[in-house]
């Protein structure tokens, strides 16, 4: 047996979840298990319960509005990825979605999973925070709603109590023609990325920026908002100055050191795929995508 | 006091009926429990993709799934590709006519994700093909044969040969 031992629950209602979580101690949610099973494997965790929240009704499914796209937190991966639905309200999504593992572990990696498990490199979480997400929580006291920019108290750490449960997540919409762009940098194909940048850009008739929302991965201990160079670009064209005056913003922020890469190492790469990603996102809004 | 449940799982259209401690990994549940061996087992946290099999038709990594999580599911193995009379899956014969294996410990995750890309590419890209094995490790024969295998079986699969 590659896992320590643990009392399996397969609960079938989010209260009976809830529920279990109030009564047990020592408990991990086992989502997709993309993450969290290496880990058990590994014996890194060594649950008394894993509760599975495979078998509870209600907890996947995409909802669309004309504000907003609420997404369940047991939704796959790979159905986000395959849904035309995705592809036109949260183009960013799609676009990331194709950097997360590989087809076969987002076959069973959720959105929630990803969220909850919080790796700086992670995707999603960066996808999130572009789209100024709300997440909903639940547990035996009720139900909270948490901004995303509230969502990471540190490093793979959200704000979600040992008796809560992360249950959907709405992403507001953008409802201007805008352009997108999500690129990243790693060893290998399906790796976690030494370093991601993901944006938004929406430009006027003469070409200026009239709003923009820049999200770096993997460089700081969760997803990044890179609102001062946001507040930057405003009113500009997407032009040399512009995008180095953006890249400049990146240099204050502690960047994660590691044995294989260097903050600075990452910083600069976060720097070169920032200028791609806001040229990519320039033209793909002068293309006019549809909002 | 190990936590156990009954389960069946229906592999390869037998359904089977076991009690198997819920800790139990769908892969040493495919191996030890059925004698189903052709999945193999290599790294056990769901990165070299050697394990995959299909669970309700879809692409996943059984050293890192329950086998308990698979209890009313059907699952796929490598053992399930050929025909009864042992005719080889088109994947199967093209990775014998282009060299798609050597030591053969990759082959059946190599199997298992290439004929699930398949049913949902089937005119792959060589770089499309490239990207869907980039979570499967092959260490000796080198990606090439295993590639042209599988630009050679989707192109057999469409019947435009």
């Amino acid at each position: 047996m590659k896992p320590a031992a643990f009392t399996y629950h397969d609960p079938r209602t989010v209260a009976d979840a809830a529920a279990l979580l109030g009564r047990l101690e020592n408990t991990k949610l086992l989502a997709g298990g993309q993450s969290l099973g290496p880990m058990l494997n590994f014996r890194f965790v060594m649950p008394d319960h894993v509760i599975d929240l495979n078998r509870v009704d209600g907890l996947a499914g995409i909802a669309i509005t004309d504000t907003s796209v609420e997404i369940g937190a047991m939704t796959r991966q790979r159905l986000l990825e395959r849904s035309p639905e995705i592809a036109r309200t949260l183009p960013v999504m799609a676009a990331a979605l194709r950097h997360v593992g590989h087809f076969q572990t987002r076959n069973r990696g959720t959105l929630g999973g990803s969220l909850c498990h919080l790796d700086p490199a992670a995707e999603l979480p960066g996808v999130c925070a572009l789209y100024d997400a709300h997440l909903a929580v639940s547990g035996a006291r009720g139900e909270r709603t948490i901004p995303m920019a509230g969502w990471a108290q540190g490093y793979m750490t959200p704000d979600v109590a040992a008796d809560e449960l992360l249950s959907r997540v709405t992403l507001t919409r953008w409802r201007e023609p805008h352009g997108h762009a999500f690129l990243e940098f790693a060893r290998r194909h399906g790796d976690f990325a030494i370093a991601g940048v993901g944006c938004l850009l929406a430009l006027d008739a003469g070409a200026r920026v009239t709003r923009a929302a820049i999200v770096l991965i993997g460089v700081t201990s969760a997803p990044l908002r890179l609102a001062a160079a946001e507040r930057l670009l405003v009113g500009q064209p997407v032009d040399d100055s512009a995008v180095a005056a953006a890249v400049a913003e990146i240099a204050p922020h502690d960047a994660i050191d590691d044995a294989h890469v260097s903050g600075a190492y990452r910083k600069r790469i976060a720097g070169v795929l920032l200028g791609r990603a806001l040229r990519a996102a320039a033209t793909n809004a002068r293309q006019g995508h549809p909002a | 006091m190990t936590d156990r449940r009954r389960i069946t799982v229906t592999v390869n259209g037998t359904p089977h009926t076991h009690e198997v401690e819920t800790r139990r990994t769908l892969g040493d549940f495919l191996r030890r429990d059925l004698g189903l061996t052709g999945t193999h087992l290599a790294c056990e946290h769901g990165v070299c993709g050697a394990c995959t099999v299909h669970l309700d038709g879809e692409a996943v990594r059984s050293c890192i799934l329950f086998a308990v999580q698979a209890d009313g599911a059907a699952v796929t193995t490598v053992e399930g590709l050929a025909a009864a009379d042992g005719t080889l899956h088109p994947v199967q014969e093209a990775f014998r006519e282009h060299h798609g294996l050597q030591c053969g410990y990759c082959t059946p995750g190599m199997l298992m994700s290439i004929t699930a890309f398949l049913k949902d590419t089937p005119m792959p890209t060589e770089r499309e093909a490239r990207e869907a094995i980039s979570g499967n490790l092959c260490r000796c024969t080198g990606y090439q044969g295993i590639v042209r295998a599988t630009l050679a079986a989707a192109e057999r699969m469409r019947g435009d040969r």
